[in-house]
């Protein structure tokens, strides 16, 4: 860890505050796609036995 | 979506190694600037994200026009998705440069230009996004937030001007206004370009994500309506 | 057009909630103010002009979310959709109605409000002036944003979302008139700028907002 003097707290602050939001953004992005993803390959593989059958 | 298949991990791993080595070069391995104490390391994340908040709602105008004229599925999805990563910078933005901003201004939120036309900037994006939640044909929805997002961006520039106009605002006084006259040093500018680059690699990265997951979403929508009709 | 504006004017009059409603409105965030704030003379003098455009403002918003609704409900303005009347016509004639009835009325009594929030005495004539030019404004983008979530159930709520941002400018150029005309600056600028808003949101969002009914129409 740097030096960072009397303006640690904000400094850090900072960075979580960023960090946070932007994991945030990651994560629910990220969950999003798999959740839709697997509603879609779900629905799909019902069609698919109908399809070749 | 096989283009989009292939360069994702690409441009995800592009993303995370720009990032980290401009953040961790910036937060580091630089000195403390002599009138702003170690906060100027907050320049890595402050800079970045309120670039990306302006860029990206120019992105979604100019999608938003593609859709308009040319009806392109994919260019409106992509500004639909680039909402809400938009959103998050612009409260990125908000919250480093109001923290950054405490020490040097002695408070927590001054209604200085920039700031105050960011936090307008927002509540852009919060429309913007609440309006596609509240329509349901998604066609509908598609072109009411393209004519949203135009007549935005008009207001938004005149905004820009007027908020000026209304505050000749302390970013002026600061140092923190970098296009202007500040000759930013070498030392600060280079991992200040990388962690630049780095959240812009990391919109493209998001972006490719959530648009692929809108256009699943909708293949989706049309396959359990074909499903239902039986 | 003509048969239309009269139309609403007269459906505004009768169904009671029209200017009457955004009036009362109006003194009641007047009144609000003061028990929020303070009653200290000075203070109050000073926000004068922000509170009574801000007041206005919100007047406005309220009576927008009924702009085409109604209509949109009953089948009307389908109707008017086919009509040879251009959906641009009909949606500068719905603004026009809405400013008689609101922006006007709150216009003119303005001052009357100014009185209880001690506005300082050069400002009266220019909170007219600046109300006068910049009302129609919030009528017209009023009325871009009620074309927009006309469909919608609960759309008052993401109306104002929608249009409050939009009024920005125009709630900075016409109450920033007023103030520098109370401390005896050069206020041409804020002035000019309101003018240049309200002839840009006038010549420009009618085609917008018929647009958006048209989608909305579908």
């Amino acid at each position: 860890m740097p030096e960072l003097g009397p303006y640690a707290g904000e400094v850090l602050s900072a960075y979580a505050v960023a960090f946070g939001l932007l994991g945030a953004l990651v994560i629910v992005s990220l969950w999003k796609s798999a959740r839709v993803r697997r509603a879609l390959d779900e629905i799909e593989a019902r069609r698919e036995p109908r399809r070749n059958g | 979506m096989r283009t989009s298949s292939a360069i994702l991990p690409w441009v995800a791993r592009l993303a995370i190694l720009s990032l980290a080595v401009g953040l961790i070069w910036g937060f580091f391995f630089t000195p403390d600037d002599y009138r702003q104490g170690s906060t100027v390391k907050i320049i890595y994340l402050h800079v970045p994200s309120a670039t990306m908040a302006i860029n990206i709602w120019a992105m979604m105008l100019v999608t938003s026009l593609i859709w308009v004229v040319r009806r392109h599925h994919v260019s409106v999805l992509a500004a639909k998705a680039a909402a809400p990563i938009g959103a998050t910078m612009t409260l990125i933005a908000l919250a480093t440069g109001a923290i950054w901003g405490q020490p040097m201004w002695g408070s927590w939120w001054e209604w200085d230009p920039r700031l105050t036309a960011f936090l307008i900037l927002f509540l852009f994006y919060l429309g913007y996004m609440a309006l596609w939640a509240a329509i349901d044909n998604p066609d509908a929805a598609a072109d009411l937030t393209s004519i949203l997002c135009l007549v935005g961006s008009v207001f938004a520039v005149i905004s820009r001007y007027a908020i000026n106009f209304w505050n000749q605002g302390l970013h002026q006084g600061a140092s923190l206004s970098l296009d202007a006259e500040e000759n930013i040093s070498d030392v600060f500018w280079q991992p200040l370009v990388i962690s630049l680059v780095g959240f812009g690699l990391l919109f493209v990265t998001l972006l490719l994500i959530r648009t692929r997951t809108e256009i699943r979403a909708r293949r989706l929508m049309a396959l359990k309506q074909r499903e239902r009709l039986g | 057009m003509r048969a239309l504006l009269a139309r609403d004017l007269l459906l505004a009059m009768r169904s009671g909630g029209g200017f009457g409603l955004s009036l009362a409105f109006f003194l009641i965030v007047t009144t609000l103010v003061p028990f929020g704030v303070g009653p200290q003379t000075e203070l109050l003098a000073r926000i004068a002009p922000g509170i009574l455009w801000v007041g206005a403002l919100l007047a406005c918003l309220l009576s927008l979310d009924r702009l085409f609704q109604l209509d949109f409900e009953d089948g009307s303005l389908d109707l008017l959709a086919v009509s040879p009347l251009p959906m641009e016509g009909v949606v500068a004639t719905k603004a026009f109605a809405h400013w008689i009835t609101t922006g006007l009325p709150l216009t003119l009594s303005a001052p009357l409000f100014g009185v209880l929030l001690n506005l300082p005495a050069p400002g009266y004539v220019w909170l007219l002036a600046s109300l006068a030019i910049g009302t129609p404004a919030l009528s017209m983008i009023g009325a871009f944003g009620a074309s927009i979530t006309v469909g919608l159930k609960r759309g008052g709520l993401l109306l104002s979302l929608l249009v409050l941002p939009l009024y920005v400018p125009t709630l900075i150029f016409g109450s920033e008139t007023v103030r520098r005309a109370i401390d005896d600056q050069s206020f041409s600028a804020p002035l000019a700028m309101l003018a240049g808003i309200t002839l840009l949101a006038c010549a420009t969002l009618p085609f917008a907002s018929a647009a958006a009914i048209r989608i909305n129409l579908r």
